[in-house]
């Protein structure tokens, strides 16, 4: 756990640890319409996204900090017509560089370019495992075909490869399909990702909401599969936490392994954390990220457990789950500060339930598209 | 190389890290890193020296044996920890077998 340090003539400041992981959000610019976007409601405009210059400083900073992995991310980060010059710089910054993409705006040719760059590893999302389904969900005609093309010019370049499978009530009952594509596409890995109820998905929880039994099927399904495909294929899972009993260990902890830099160099402890309005972002632009890191008043607001209400500070899982999400408990509390509502001793957890479960239980299948 | 499920390991396997994971050394917390798609292992001294040796060349048996006269061990041990070692590397992926 973190140490409160004492330091003369400062604020007490928490001695937080290094850093593992960054998201760099190169760009909010997407061709996709994702009704479970993860990006903030608002989305920031291209004129304001960072140069090729400022992002390779701050992968240079990223390093010399200790971040270890950095995933290039969005928005579609292929939008950005300086992806290869950025990962060359990345990976000359000596950092474990990851491409998360929806596959639409790579060509065979730039992905043979990524790989001459260093890229380590791509990262693929599929929304289903038919055309039909994958395309609706991504409200892209065509996708899903683009993506297979994707996943064999990245085979082909020899990039280890990832499937991201977000799932929720109309595609968890292809979940074993999807699995079974991520294998024929040579992915090692696949993640396995029930939607978040935050900003845009939160939009259309009655159409995404997954019912109790697909999660607890989807539970069962993945345990199963694990051992079954031992050696073949490494898969990542987060469950549905609405219907779980204690909250994720979101971030593994506020300001305690990674940060995520927004497209006009905005820092925060975590890609939602936006929402909470009580909280101030540093700024690349102004700032140092090791400054940002260890003393910025965003992360430094929710590290350790100085924050945490009575209910959480006094319980043993504090340190499994590091007092759940924040920005849900904003959402659903009204307060970060809160209890995360998922959590089974939350007051609010019984309303929680009742609401996932009308929600998983409603007719409605339209989505609300982003952008459309 | 290929990857059949559930590759038997032993003796005579020959791997190499697969694609994608690599050896690091992490000068912000003083230790070697094993990286690979959203995993960062810190090895000890002993996993480092094992990692190192895997080439895609050497069977385990002939690294076991460099290992044995290193050290000045009994190479049988060194090989059955070397196996476990292995095949805790390969269910996660980490490794390309030659066939």
């Amino acid at each position: 756990m973190n140490e409160h340090v004492s330091i003369p003539g400062e604020r007490r400041k928490l001695a937080a640890p290094p850093p593992i992981a960054m998201l760099a959000e190169l760009t909010h610019r997407c061709p996709l319409a994702c009704p479970y976007c993860s990006n903030p409601l608002e989305l920031e405009s291209v004129r304001n996204e960072l140069s090729t210059e400022e992002w390779v400083k701050v992968f240079r900073q990223a390093a010399s900090i200790g971040v270890l992995h950095l995933h290039l991310s969005g928005g579609e980060p292929a939008s950005r017509r300086d992806l290869v010059q950025l990962t060359d710089a990345a990976a000359k910054a000596g950092l474990y560089t990851n491409l998360i993409t929806s596959g639409i705006g790579l060509t065979q040719q730039r992905i043979v370019q990524l790989s001459e760059a260093g890229l380590d590893h791509i990262q693929l999302s599929i929304q289903g495992a038919t055309p039909e389904l994958a395309d609706r969900v991504g409200g892209y005609k065509g996708g899903y075909d683009r993506k297979i093309a994707v996943a064999e010019w990245t085979h082909a370049a020899g990039i280890p490869l990832t499937v991201n499978a977000v799932c929720h009530k109309q595609n968890m009952d292809q979940m074993g399909d999807m699995l079974d594509l991520a294998v024929r596409l040579g992915a090692r890995r696949i993640e396995i990702a029930t939607v978040q109820f935050h900003g845009w998905a939160d939009r259309n929880r009655q159409a995404l909401m997954p019912t109790r039994e697909q999660f607890l099927c989807a539970n069962a399904f993945v345990a199963e599969a694990r051992k079954r495909l031992e050696g073949l294929i490494v898969i990542d899972y987060v469950g549905a936490d609405h219907h779980a009993s204690y909250p994720k260990a979101c971030m593994g902890g506020w300001g305690r392994t990674g940060l995520n830099v927004t497209p006009s160099g905005k820092v925060l402890p975590c890609h939602a954390a936006e929402t909470i309005p009580s909280l101030q972002f540093d700024n690349v632009r102004d700032k140092t990220l090791s400054e940002i890191w260890y003393d910025g008043s965003a992360f430094n607001a929710y590290r350790g457990d100085d924050w945490m209400p009575e209910l959480c500070r006094s319980c043993d899982r504090k340190s499994i789950d590091f007092g759940g999400c924040r920005c849900q408990a904003m959402a659903l509390a009204g307060d970060a500060s809160a209890t995360d509502p998922v959590c089974l001793r939350s007051p609010l957890r019984d309303a929680l339930t009742r609401k996932a479960e009308e929600d998983s239980r409603s007719d409605v299948t339209e989505f609300v598209y982003r952008g459309r | 190389m290929t990857n059949p499920i559930a590759t038997p390991v032993d003796g005579n396997t020959v791997v190499k890290l697969a694609r994608g994971v690599r050896l690091q050394n992490d000068p912000v917390r003083g230790q070697a890193v094993l990286l690979a798609p959203e995993r960062a292992l810190a090895l000890d001294e002993i996993a480092v020296a094992i990692v190192t040796e895997l080439d895609g060349e050497r069977s385990l048996d002939t690294i076991a044996d460099i290992f044995a006269a290193r050290f000045d061990a009994p190479k049988q041990q060194i090989l059955s920890d070397m196996v476990t070692f292995v095949g805790e590397f390969s269910k996660r992926r980490m490794l390309e077998f030659r066939s």
